[in-house]
């Protein structure tokens, strides 16, 4: 993986994108060359100047920025719901759980930039009042993690991270937290409970992690690109990051763009860039093959036709208005080789296994789902299996604890409403619109002779 | 969730004799290091990864691992089975040497991950929760490993994370692990 292309960037300008070859090769990720870019100079300051924790969130509100996990929440407001004068323990907690199909781009910033996570976390810290934080890493990269608990010693030597950091009397001690495989505790009291040493099960909402969070404490929670965009967004200023992008959605975000294109990777971009634009930093379509679809948000977000993608830009408010989610930033791009029914088979599969079985709608209807798409996929779908698909994803939808529900049901719900009659094909035909042929050759993956 | 069968090599017994720890002092020191990360009396919040430190050790997560695990957290053994059973990257059973974990997600399927898993089920022999008779590979298929732009992609151990899994990559893979490297 590696950050292949950007327009104006700001989390990853200065930095080299990191080749396919080893993690050892990176450079330029240490903490002497995060300063050398200007880095821990905004927590530096904020220290120095012992500027009021209000100050912070003020700046953060005016530049408008969003939560990069998904949501799209304000953070500046997120932050100032935190009970800051209340004595006794508040955590800061990052979520680097990344684990939605589509999404990668977390792992490249921590990977690349750890030391704009940490500093980010750090003025989160003073700006919550809170003492302790906790980063949570996705399983699967190991090596990431080690990358990031390496970066943290380098903070923690140099005194950014520690008690009376730089002499200010303000203390703020970081962990990494290496998650095992579960893509629901991407939801934010899901990680809590697993930081806590528990299945990761979503609790009950409200209470809020901000009254009640980690080990029952008040907590903030944002994504590892929100924190990461605090040190540069406070450098430069709200309004000048809110001016980067366009009013309401501020700042620039990474894209992780995979699929059909030529070349697959994580892309900065300002907020409100055109969709058509990402997709030609991204090398445009592999084999110059037509656009059919995209996912514009990860795999939770509704897909969107191209001609409804192909007009949208890339900010929250277009591609809601457009019919869908603009989520982590994950954009799936998917060209004419696709078969729908199978996409949807393996978005549905993933459901179903990542279902934490806690909310009996989520846990059965998941299955349902992949069961029936699946059936429909080998041909031995039946005339009404549409409408049980419908069914069931409006009955899983708002009747969970949590968003993972919903997150299933979404798919199903825009892929048949978009692409209603391949499924019907499908059914009718007992067979793909596309044949296997094509698709495999759309995959790229060529076939050696048997080994 | 996922179960392992058939071939799993021989390993020596772990040493369930003294105090029923059945680790190295290594992983026991590495275990106190996760503790530490967590206010007092919050050390269940190390279970994660001291599970995890008894699975890289063992190469699977037999019950008298977890018990272990449980003990020197002072939680009951069903907290720590709990976990065990509820995150899919430890195995409850044994692996092969080597765990070969396939992601065929959508992105990563857009980009050969199913075909790569095909390529590699034919090319071992085995399908998926399956071992190669020399106990060298096991097969798995993932969930999402957050690579997709990698995409095919495949984790080795949970630790490796290899992409651009083309049947000549996956081809000096497996040559490569074969030597042992």
């Amino acid at each position: 993986m590696a950050i292949l292309g950007a327009i104006r960037p700001v989390l990853t300008a200065g930095l080299q994108g990191g080749g396919l070859g080893g993690y050892a090769e990176d450079a330029g990720w240490r903490l002497e060359d995060y300063a050398g870019r200007g880095g821990y100079a905004a927590l530096r300051k904020i220290l120095a100047d012992k500027t009021p924790p209000e100050a912070v969130i003020a700046e953060i509100k005016a530049s408008v920025l969003r939560g990069r996990g998904g949501a799209g929440f304000p953070t500046g407001l997120k932050w100032s719901f935190m009970p800051r004068s209340l004595p006794g323990d508040k955590y800061v907690v990052c979520n680097t759980d990344e684990g939605e199909p589509g999404t990668f781009k977390d792992r490249d910033l921590i990977r690349l930039n750890p030391h704009a996570v940490i500093e980010g976390m750090a003025i989160g810290a003073y700006a919550i009042g809170a003492n302790q934080g906790y980063n949570y890493i996705h399983g699967e990269i190991w090596e990431l993690y080690q990358r990031f608990e390496e970066a943290l010693a380098e903070a923690r030597a140099a005194g950014f991270i520690g008690q009376n950091i730089l002499g200010s009397g303000f203390s703020f001690e970081l962990f990494a937290h290496h998650g095992y495989g579960a893509y629901i505790c991407g939801e934010e009291t899901a990680l809590l409970e697993s930081i806590e040493g528990k299945k990761g099960q979503p609790r009950f909402k409200p209470p809020f992690p901000a009254s009640f969070g980690l080990f029952g404490k008040p907590t903030t929670i944002n994504n590892t690109e929100t924190f990461a965009s605090i040190p540069f967004l406070l450098g430069m200023g709200g309004e000048k990051f809110l001016e980067l992008g366009k009013a309401n959605n501020g700042g620039t975000k990474l894209f992780s763009v995979s699929g059909h294109v030529n070349r697959p990777g994580n892309y900065e971009i300002p907020l409100g860039a055109p969709f058509a634009q990402l997709l030609e930093l991204a090398g445009g379509m592999r084999g110059g093959r037509k656009l059919k679809a995209v996912i514009p948000g990860g795999s939770s977000s509704p897909v969107l036709p191209a001609a409804v993608i192909l007009d949208a830009t890339m900010d929250y408010d277009s591609i809601s208005k457009a019919g869908s989610m603009l989520g982590s930033g994950a954009v799936i791009v998917m060209d004419e080789t696709t078969c729908m029914v199978r996409a949807l088979e393996r978005l549905a599969r993933f459901y179903r296994e990542e279902s934490c079985g806690q909310c009996a709608p989520c846990r059965e209807g998941t299955g349902w789902l992949h069961d029936v798409i699946r059936r429909i996929e080998n041909g031995k779908g039946r005339p009404d299996d549409l409408e049980t698909l419908t069914h069931v994803a409006g009955n899983i939808s708002g009747r969970t604890v949590c968003a993972l529900g919903d997150a299933a049901a979404m798919p199903v719900q825009s892929f048949v409403k978009h692409f209603k009659d391949e499924f019907l094909y499908h059914i009718e035909q007992k067979t793909c619109l596309v044949p296997k042929e094509v698709q495999w050759a759309g995959s790229g993956f060529h076939r050696m002779d048997a080994p | 969730m996922t179960q392992t069968t058939n071939n799993a090599p021989e390993r020596p017994e772990p040493d369930f004799s003294g105090d029923g720890f059945c680790l190295s002092e290594a992983t026991r020191q590495k275990f106190g290091r996760e503790v530490a990360k967590y206010p007092a009396g919050r050390q269940r919040s190390a279970v994660m990864a001291c599970l995890a430190l008894a699975q890289e050790e063992i190469g699977w997560l037999p019950p008298e691992a977890i018990e272990a695990v449980a003990d020197y957290l002072g939680i009951a053994p069903i907290a720590a089975l709990e976990v065990a059973t509820f995150y899919n990257m430890y195995d409850l059973k044994p692996v092969g040497r080597y765990k070969l974990t396939v992601c065929a997600n959508l992105p990563c399927a857009l980009s050969g991950g199913v075909h790569a898993a095909e390529y590699l089920k034919e090319k071992l022999g085995v399908g998926f929760n399956e071992t190669t008779p020399d106990g060298k590979f096991t097969l798995m298929e993932g969930e999402c490993m957050g690579a997709c732009g990698d995409a095919p992609v495949l984790l080795v151990n949970n630790r490796r994370m290899c992409g651009r899994m083309t049947p000549e990559a996956i081809d000096q893979l497996l040559a490569s692990l074969e030597d042992g490297a």
